[in-house]
């Protein structure tokens, strides 16, 4: 075991804990959005997890640290909260803000850490861009819509843990990168109507049942 | 829709079956796998990915995430007449985007893809080099400078009375069919 200092607040973990994990599992909140819990190795892709540790000269991902040693951690610095604010407001720029209309509406990650780090949806300084697709609806099970999708790879990940191989995937790059899937032609069935776990995973309500019930 | 495999593209794709066996199974060999088969057969069609990923017994879907990354792959045959329309530094700033956007209205395809008779496939490239001939358009091997969109149509309409030209002809050379 391993005592670690976190805003001030003594945290005894296992060796090897996910510094992410260990906070948040001692009610010390962090904003985050692809990690999901025993991940080998995070890809820490959504830039939101930033704490400052002594000794570190830049923030660092929290979802990236193991513990190994004593350290001590800073969540609140306001150098991390620029960072995660930056980050947050690039997000909204290419979300559909159309919460009222959003099955995600109040359970929304992205509502949450706009409402903990104090960002407004609506950012001024930035444009905003959408993707020309409201909704993908090519896959039989389910509907992807690409401008509610932060892309966090949590879909990619879970349906990978679940089924061996991925049935999702990230296509294209850079603003045109989706999630999407291929399915060969004559395949047995998916089984997505049974598993759904790409559903439960989405932060955002980026992919549903194509028949909700 | 995707256009169907040719008979000949079909034969292409069994001789590739039989090269596969002889490259290894490991992840590191997809891309590799990718391109050699676009270097057969000019593009990648859909049984190609299945192809690959029963070969690396990977999922399909991970093989077309990877495809779609890379600018180097495509998924539509290119056609017998391949325009390519610059979009440049400088044919960007002389209207590069409204010849591509002409061409794709009058061939009613998008970008990167192949027109059904694959007569056509139009994609966007960066700059071909003859920045002075902006905004500038390549059909075949041909370089066409100074677009408009009025050219766009002239250009379409040449190869397609061509190609009626030669097929008028061919039926006069062969009266019995």
């Amino acid at each position: 075991m391993i005592t670690i200092r976190v805003d001030n607040k003594k945290l005894t973990v296992k060796e090897g804990t996910n510094l992410l994990k260990a906070c948040l599992d001692n009610d010390i909140y962090i904003p985050n959005l692809c990690y999901v819990e025993k991940m080998s190795h995070p890809p820490a892709s959504c830039r939101l997890c930033f704490v400052e540790i002594e000794g570190e000269k830049h923030p660092i991902p929290a979802c990236t640290v193991k513990v190994t040693r004593e350290i001590v951690v800073k969540t609140d610095s306001p150098g991390v909260r620029q960072l995660q604010k930056v980050a947050l407001q690039l997000l909204l720029s290419v979300h559909h803000l159309d919460c009222r209309n959003c099955e995600a509406n109040r359970k929304c990650a992205l509502q949450k850490i706009a409402k903990f780090l104090n960002v407004g949806l609506k950012s001024k300084h930035l444009d905003h861009f959408l993707k020309e697709m409201e909704i993908d609806q090519r896959h039989p099970f389910l509907n992807y819509y690409p401008n509610r999708c932060v892309l966090c790879g949590r879909c990619i990940h879970v349906c990978r843990d679940r089924n061996k191989q991925a049935q999702l995937t990230f296509a294209n790059r850079g603003f045109d990168t989706v999630i999407s899937f291929f399915i060969k032609p004559g395949a047995p069935p998916l089984q997505c109507d049974a598993c759904r776990a790409c559903i439960e995973a989405c932060p955002v309500a980026a992919i549903l049942p194509k028949i909700s019930n | 829709m995707l256009p169907e495999l040719t008979a000949e593209e079909k034969s292409i794709l069994d001789d590739v079956k039989t090269d596969l066996a002889e490259i290894s199974k490991e992840r590191s060999k997809l891309i590799p796998i990718l391109q050699f088969i676009q270097s057969k057969i000019n593009y990648l069609p859909q049984v190609a990915i299945n192809l690959v990923a029963d070969h690396l017994d990977i999922s399909p879907s991970e093989v077309y995430g990877v495809a779609t990354f890379y600018n180097q792959f495509r998924f539509n045959p290119p056609g017998r007449n391949p325009v390519k329309v610059c979009m440049g530094t400088a044919c960007h700033v002389r209207g590069g985007d409204i010849i591509l956007e002409n061409f794709e209205r009058k061939l009613e395809i998008k970008e990167g893809e192949t027109t059904p008779d694959r007569e056509f496939s139009v994609e966007r490239v960066a700059c071909v080099g003859c920045c002075a001939l902006a905004p500038v358009a390549i059909m075949g091997e041909t370089v066409h400078g100074h677009m408009q969109p009025s050219k766009v149509e002239g250009l379409v309409l040449r190869v397609r009375i061509e190609k009626e030209k030669q097929e008028r002809e061919k039926q006069k050379n062969e009266p019995g069919k």
